[in-house]
């Protein structure tokens, strides 16, 4: 049976720069088994597939020619970096896209693994290996149409090299979705003190004040590794209803699509990509406080 | 009685959520090797409902690439084209049905085999001159009567249309259901595990059960069902009337021993439905014909249970209404009389009351009679199951878009609210109306007669029915 205190790592824990913070992952080990719980712990996580699944859906929708009836994201090869149980790649590989999703906790692609084995649909599309992102990228090498990593860049040590190597894995033109949370005094207030202390919305110790990161700073970070930044839109949970809605402020928790610069890295012919629309996204750009 | 509407209401609102994911037997954990195949969606019963809700979800634009099954005991049931002589099992279709029914093909079908359009309702006492009529302002139909056998063979073809989505199992009874246990961290197979009469297995990620008001989705579920059999059983019989006549209404007269009704088929042709005593009903079935036709049209004609007390109050409010709202008393029409009735085509079955406190559980869903049962005498019981499928394929369908796994809780309780709230005032009125009007009683014959009158000149309330 899964023991709690646990804890083993596939290779030695990297002392240079990486993107994986040792004290987030202890955390998520403690809670491996809670995953699939819908009305556990990771609740708001589950409810929030009704908001994110539909905007990575629709915006990739928005940018391709091709649609497969039952299968809008057929073709697609998507990256869910930080898949945790699996709770976001397996909505995406039922609506056709090949997810690869890594974790560095090596109990949650154990749970994710699990979880999907009994779906043959799933079990083919999705394939999960316990690493963090630097370690795969030698091997994907402009790999992936789309990175998803939804709830992940408040946990990593090291941002901007995470944003590198964003880049490195993915095909020119590919799209990064992100969502995470603003670094504000509401955001203290409420996703600190309320969430995890007064309401559990969230286990407590998640997250920290000090790591969550401004919409502004992304941006930059963004901007200056070759993304454009093309929506930035706010989001809302309702511990009531216990759902998530589109919101104007980016104060709390937001959502962002950034798509990787044309030219590619190397000089040999990429896959030919459809022609992308690269109309805006609608959607309003919030700012801060 | 009023307890029972009290239970009627209070679907689990107080229960925990973990009281649902309690479970049955434990689903044995299977080898990769021997797993029986995986649906996406098994609807457990091929009557009208089970039939629709396949046809409709293997229509479904999101449901392209998904398996569906369809369990059905009986045989296979088709029609080119309708024997001479009209079935005795026959429904008072809405247009809201018929709008559904259109969006799986299956409309088309109904209308080149035969169907009845009706514009007019008439229904009214035995006991009272009162009455209330139904009709649409632009002349449109109020609804269709359709023989459920038309219904089914239209269905059938909508099924063969897509084939590739929805397997269809004829002559395959399910005797045996077993759930998964709740989802988090276990090694155990998380679908539902559904055995056949002939030992064949299935599993699935959401079990519809369409199984009729003895539904054995709902048994083995544990689902708890408020019933409560009516001392009641309707007598159907295809009629034929004396003379030809556009035939658009759809006629009914509360008895005392219960609602008589004759809903047409044809210019010459219509079916009864005659709620009535189990005695009764047996007496109606064993006369000579002669006799049960002699029988309805008193049933329809006769005025022995006015009273003139009743007859002049209800005289006195209708000359009240008539100051208030001149067109708010409606035209008396007089239902056709009948001639004779169809040899064979006489038959009865009990009436009850039904009622599943819960509609749904993860992975489950119960629509049709499996959730509720009602008297005919509103005429609703199959459109509350079309209501249902409508309903649960919008959910089903805005899930399958958003790659949710289809046996979730979250998008079933959102069904289950919205149909509970719909269906529960429906049956709850239904059954108030049966009982209000199953007795001679003076005070509640004039409640139910300045009732009706008020109803009938009330636009809104009418519109609302």
């Amino acid at each position: 049976q899964l023991s709690l205190f646990r804890f083993t790592l596939k290779r030695p824990f990297s002392t240079s720069h990486s993107s994986v913070d040792s004290k987030e992952m202890k955390k998520f080990q403690l809670l491996a088994h809670k995953w699939w719980d819908e009305e556990g712990e990771y609740a708001a996580l589950h409810s929030m597939n009704d908001i994110r699944v539909p905007f990575i859906r629709d915006t990739l929708l928005s940018m391709s020619s091709n649609y497969h009836l039952g299968n809008p994201l057929s073709g697609i090869k998507i990256l869910d970096v930080g898949c945790g149980g699996g709770l976001l790649s397996e909505p995406l590989g039922r609506l056709g896209a090949s997810v690869t999703g890594i974790d560095p906790v090596e109990d949650n692609i154990r749970t994710a693994d699990q979880h999907k084995s009994f779906d043959p649909v799933l079990a083919k599309r999705i394939q999960y290996k316990s690493s963090s992102l630097e370690e795969i990228v030698e091997e994907s090498m402009e790999t992936f149409d789309v990175i998803v990593a939804s709830e992940v860049v408040e946990h990593v040590a090291d941002l901007e090299m995470f944003i590198k190597c964003c880049s490195q894995v993915l095909k020119p033109e590919g799209s990064l979705f992100i969502t995470t949370i603003n670094k504000t005094q509401l955001s203290y207030v409420l996703g600190i003190v309320v969430a995890e202390k007064i309401m559990g919305i969230v286990p407590e110790g998640t997250h920290e004040w000090e790591k969550f990161v401004p919409p502004e700073e992304l941006e930059r970070l963004l901007e200056s590794n070759g993304f454009s930044v093309r929506s930035v839109r706010g989001l809302l949970y309702n511990p009531l209803s216990g759902s998530w809605s589109w919101v104007q402020s980016t104060s709390l928790n937001y959502a962002l699509h950034a798509v990787r610069a044309g030219a590619p890295a190397h000089s040999h012919a990429t896959d030919a990509l459809p022609e992308t629309d690269l109309q805006q996204h609608s959607a309003t750009a919030g700012t801060a406080g | 009685s009023s307890a029972a509407m009290a239970a009627l209401r209070g679907r689990a609102l107080l229960a925990p959520l973990g009281a649902r994911l309690r479970a049955g037997p434990r689903a044995p954990l299977r080898s990769a090797a021997s797993s029986p195949p995986l649906y996406d969606v098994v609807v457990s019963g091929g009557g009208m409902v089970g039939s629709a809700m396949a046809a409709v979800l293997g229509h479904d634009i999101h449901f392209h690439d998904k398996k569906i099954a369809l369990l059905e005991a009986g045989p296979r049931k088709e029609h080119d084209h309708m024997p001479n002589s009209y079935s005795n099992r026959v429904s008072s279709i809405s247009p809201g049905s018929a709008t559904l029914l259109s969006s799986c093909g299956a409309w088309d079908h109904v209308c080149s085999l035969r169907l009845k359009p009706f514009r007019r309702m008439q229904v009214w006492d035995a006991c009272s001159e009162a009455m209330i009529v139904f009709e649409k302002d632009d002349l449109d139909d109020m609804g269709y009567i359709v023989e459920n056998d038309v219904i089914m063979s239209a269905l059938t073809k909508q099924l063969d249309a897509v084939a590739d989505r929805v397997e269809v199992f004829y002559r395959s009874k399910a005797v045996g259901y077993t759930w998964p246990l709740p989802s988090h961290g276990c090694d155990t197979s998380p679908w539902v595990q559904v055995e056949l009469a002939d030992g064949r297995r299935l599993q699935t990620k959401l079990l519809i059960g369409a199984d009729g008001h003895n539904s054995m989705v709902r048994k083995e579920a544990e689902i708890k069902n408020i019933e409560h059999q009516y001392d009641q059983s309707a007598v159907v019989a295809t009629l034929h009337l004396s003379e030809a006549t556009d035939n658009n209404v759809a006629w009914q007269r509360f008895l005392p021993t219960g609602p008589i009704a004759l809903l047409p088929l044809s210019d010459t042709a219509s079916s009864l439905v005659w709620s009535t005593s189990h005695d009764h009903a047996s007496e109606l079935l064993a006369m000579d014909e002669e006799s049960f036709v002699d029988s309805i049209n008193s049933a329809f004609w006769s005025n022995t249970n006015h009273s003139d007390f009743i007859d002049t109050a209800g005289a006195m409010f209708r000359s009240a209404i008539s100051l208030l709202k001149p067109s708010g008393t409606a035209v008396r029409q007089l239902p056709p009389s009948v001639a004779g009735v169809d040899a064979e085509s006489r038959a009865m079955f009990p009436l009850g009351l039904g009622h599943a406190t819960e509609y749904v559980r993860p992975r489950v869903a119960l629509i049709g009679d499996a959730a509720h049962r009602v008297h005919p005498l509103a005429g609703q019981g199959v459109n509350l199951g079309f209501g249902d499928i409508a309903c649960l394929a919008h959910h089903l369908s805005a899930a399958a878009f958003n790659g949710s796994d289809l046996g979730s809780l979250k998008h079933l309780l959102k069904f289950e609210t919205e149909r509970q709230r719909h269906n529960v005032s429906l049956i709850a009125a239904t059954d108030v109306l049966k009982r209000l009007y199953s007795t001679t009683l003076a005070p509640l014959v004039l409640l139910r007669t300045w009732g009706l009158q008020a109803t009938n000149a009330l636009p809104p309330v009418k519109v609302r029915i």
